[in-house]
């Protein structure tokens, strides 16, 4: 069972909603992958075209828990200016914070992040910031008030999957308590199921899901993926070694000559 | 009055947020608002006055990562 900030959640794939080809594309998408939470932006609404009114109807009809982002905010004062009206807007505490420190790599602005964290924990905010696998950053995160940890695993949309394996392992002994949600960068199920393995609770995509041929499809292979490294986490997985050890019985084999174990 | 709304130039005679939003026809709509880089609640709307070269954000649900 996943727990996020004291709500349990069967599904551990957190799934965006951009990018899908239709509506409908995004909604069965949604129900094949068995998220329980899609990710929500805000942007500016034209009198003309209303875009946000119909894309409240579909996410309505989802039903899942809504987690509103601050893309696109450069300033820990315009994240917490966003924060406040999808708090408003989408009726929950929860706000995946996300302050981006450049265009190329989208990568969060730590100094920024911090900041607006603590000061959005401190009006009530639930904080699901998104991170890098910085071990001081992901302190003073949780000092701030953050009871989960978002690292991403590689830039948005990057599809690179774990760049930094060894910080991510780390990471995830160092906070043994934290929910810790890989978010941004998985291009394939298996780089999800590898962050599972490692012991991560849980992963957050889109693009991985939304641009492939069959969106469909690949929600219920990200699915799958997610299970499947959760319960090898579960089950404990050996050590790898350097070399050969039969899985064969030795004591037994036909023909055994002792010179032959030399 | 000229005030810059979502990012464009835009002129009008409403004297508050609230009229604004009602004649851009969001009065019933999904919508969250800000000023000047500072979050507005709906409840605070109708005592929002607006004043020359205010920069107002008016937004909605939005598809997201």
């Amino acid at each position: 069972m996943l727990t996020l900030y004291g709500t349990d959640f069967t599904s551990r794939l957190l799934l965006g909603t951009a990018q899908y080809p239709s509506p409908e594309g995004l909604k069965q998408a949604v129900e094949a992958s068995g998220a329980e939470i899609v990710t929500v932006s805000l942007r500016r609404e034209s009198a003309r075209a209303r875009t946000g009114q119909g894309f409240w109807g579909l996410i309505e009809e989802l039903g899942c828990r809504v987690l509103p982002n601050t893309a696109g905010c450069r300033t820990a004062k315009e994240a917490i200016a966003t924060a406040n009206m999808a708090r408003e807007l989408f009726g929950t505490n929860w706000i995946k914070l996300e302050v981006i420190a450049n265009d190329d790599t989208l990568q969060p602005d730590l100094f920024g992040l911090v900041e607006a964290a603590a000061l959005l924990s401190a009006e009530g905010f639930e904080v699901l910031p998104y991170t890098t696998e910085d071990l001081s950053a992901a302190e003073r995160l949780v000092a701030a008030g953050c009871t989960v940890l978002m690292p991403w695993a590689a830039p948005i949309g990057s599809a690179r999957g774990l760049i930094n394996k060894e910080a991510l392992k780390t990471l995830r002994a160092y906070f043994p308590g934290i929910p810790l949600v890989i978010d941004a960068g998985i291009g394939t199920p298996s780089h999800a199921a590898e962050a599972m393995e490692m012991g991560y609770d849980a992963v957050l995509l889109n693009t991985a899901v939304a641009k492939a041929g069959d969106p469909v499809k690949m929600a219920a292979a990200f699915a799958k993926a997610v299970e499947a490294g959760r319960l090898a986490f579960e089950a404990g997985l050996i050590e790898p070694r350097d070399m050969a050890s039969p899985s064969t019985p030795v004591a037994g084999t036909p023909f055994f000559k002792i010179d032959h174990a030399s | 009055m000229k005030i810059l709304l979502n990012g464009e130039a835009f002129a009008t005679d409403a004297k508050t947020l609230d009229e604004l939003c009602a004649r851009l026809g969001f009065a019933e709509a999904k919508i969250a608002t800000a000023v000047n880089g500072n979050f507005v609640a709906a409840f605070q709307r109708s005592t929002t006055e607006l004043a020359r070269a205010d920069e107002i954000e008016i937004v909605a649900p939005r598809q997201g990562g």
